[in-house]
């Protein structure tokens, strides 16, 4: 351990750019998931087209994801986004609609009786009913995207795969290894902070 | 663009068919290694609680690691090339394989067990003729999600000299060339989706009865 200790500051200031990428791009995801998974919820068919178009974007490769944007988009943070983003679609999209269509139809029914209009019974009784599960698929996909979020770097969208490109082109296997267990540690913090929130989620519930 | 680069395959047919064969070489004989090693690791670990402990939880902290890194890791270790490739998809490619062949086999249905033990049937015979047919479908499901990421992490390995369809994508950013670029990533993409589509295909048709039933 020769580099790190003194390049402590250019450490952190990857990591807080690794944060703010895959956070972004999660919660981007998460509007975009929202979204489609309220249109279809009670859709099968629009739901198994929207599962489809988001299962092929998952299933691309990250590089070759990120190498089809770059033509529309350019480099930068702005493909390295929305290709992150796409790849959250599935996840979320599959544990919005789980947790919306795991509410009970008694619970809408009484809503409906109680004179809730369609976007009340949304917002007061499907959402917080299908939360749990909401936060569930934030985690995996934050989880997931802090991964995938190393190959960005390659497309200047920065982080710690900055760090590992770094580390290979110099060969330099300590860099190499800062950033890569830097983003496990990382994956590994959000996935257990997550896990709590879900707990507290389901309690308040 | 895309035409261009469908004229850019045409006229170096070699140099594309050399890509795509190093791409499917190294993925092919990772994940055929990563099989060879997860599928015995899992039936060794099926009924010794504390090791399989020990396994899941290394390969869970194994799966954490981005495959950049993983990929990068091998190079001061191994050099350059497509070796150090293989080495690195294979570790890829063990964690799915194995944790899915491993949940199969322990939550076969108990009452299947029970009677197979009734019927006179020795552990080994309970293990070929009963665990692993009704794990058969978890242990496809489980290659099938290797396969996709074994692809997936195929495409990096030009960062560490391994070559393949990804050498195309690296090249057309480091010179800006949108149609070199495609020439990678449109393959590259075609190929994911063949073998995610196949596979799920070959599933549905080896698995559905009984999972019909």
């Amino acid at each position: 351990m020769k580099w790190a200790p003194k390049h402590i500051p250019e450490i952190l200031l990857a990591v807080w750019q690794h944060l703010v990428l895959s956070v972004t791009s999660v919660l981007i995801g998460l509007v975009v998931a929202l979204m489609i998974g309220v249109l279809c919820a009670r859709r099968p068919k629009l739901y198994a087209f929207a599962l489809t178009i988001s299962n092929v974007i998952f299933v691309i490769p990250s590089l070759a994801l990120f190498a089809l944007l770059i033509p529309f988009l350019g480099l930068g943070t702005k493909p390295a986004l929305v290709g992150l983003s796409s790849y959250c679609l599935l996840i979320l999209l599959r544990n919005i609609v789980t947790g919306l269509q795991g509410v009970p139809a008694d619970v809408l029914d009484a809503a409906d009786g109680m004179g809730y209009s369609r976007w009340q019974r949304l917002i007061r009784i499907e959402l917080p009913l299908a939360l749990p599960m909401i936060v569930s698929g934030a985690r995996i996909a934050l989880v997931t995207v802090i991964g995938i979020a190393t190959v960005a770097a390659f497309i200047d969208g920065g982080g710690l795969g900055t760090i590992i490109l770094i580390g290979i082109d110099q060969e330099y296997p300590e860099k190499i290894l800062v950033g890569g267990v830097l983003t496990a540690l990382l994956a590994i913090i959000f996935d257990f902070a997550m896990t709590q929130a879900e707990k507290l989620v389901t309690r308040w519930r | 663009m895309l035409t261009v680069a469908i004229d850019w395959i045409a006229s170096h047919p070699s140099e594309f068919l050399r890509a795509l064969g190093q791409h499917l070489l190294m993925s092919g004989i990772s994940l055929g290694l990563g099989l060879a090693i997860a599928l015995p690791l899992a039936v060794l670990i099926l009924n010794r609680t504390s090791l399989a402990f020990g396994v899941i939880n290394t390969v869970n902290a194994l799966r954490t690691l981005p495959s950049l890194a993983i990929l990068a890791v091998m190079m001061p270790l191994l050099g350059i090339g497509l070796m150090p490739s293989i080495v690195a998809l294979t570790v890829l490619a063990v964690p799915p394989i194995l944790l899915n062949a491993y949940v199969g086999l322990r939550d076969v249905d108990p009452d299947a067990l029970e009677a197979a033990i009734g019927m006179g049937m020795s552990r080994r015979q309970v293990l070929w003729k009963v665990r692993i047919p009704l794990a058969a479908p978890s242990m496809f499901a489980g290659a099938r999600t290797a396969a996709v990421q074994v692809l997936a992490g195929a495409t990096l390995a030009p960062f560490i000299g391994g070559g393949g369809l990804g050498d195309f994508v690296v090249t057309g950013i480091g010179i800006m060339d949108m149609s070199r670029l495609l020439v990678g990533a449109v393959p590259i993409a075609i190929l994911a989706l063949g073998t995610e589509f196949t596979l799920g295909q070959l599933q549905r048709v080896l698995f559905s009865e009984r999972t019909a039933s």
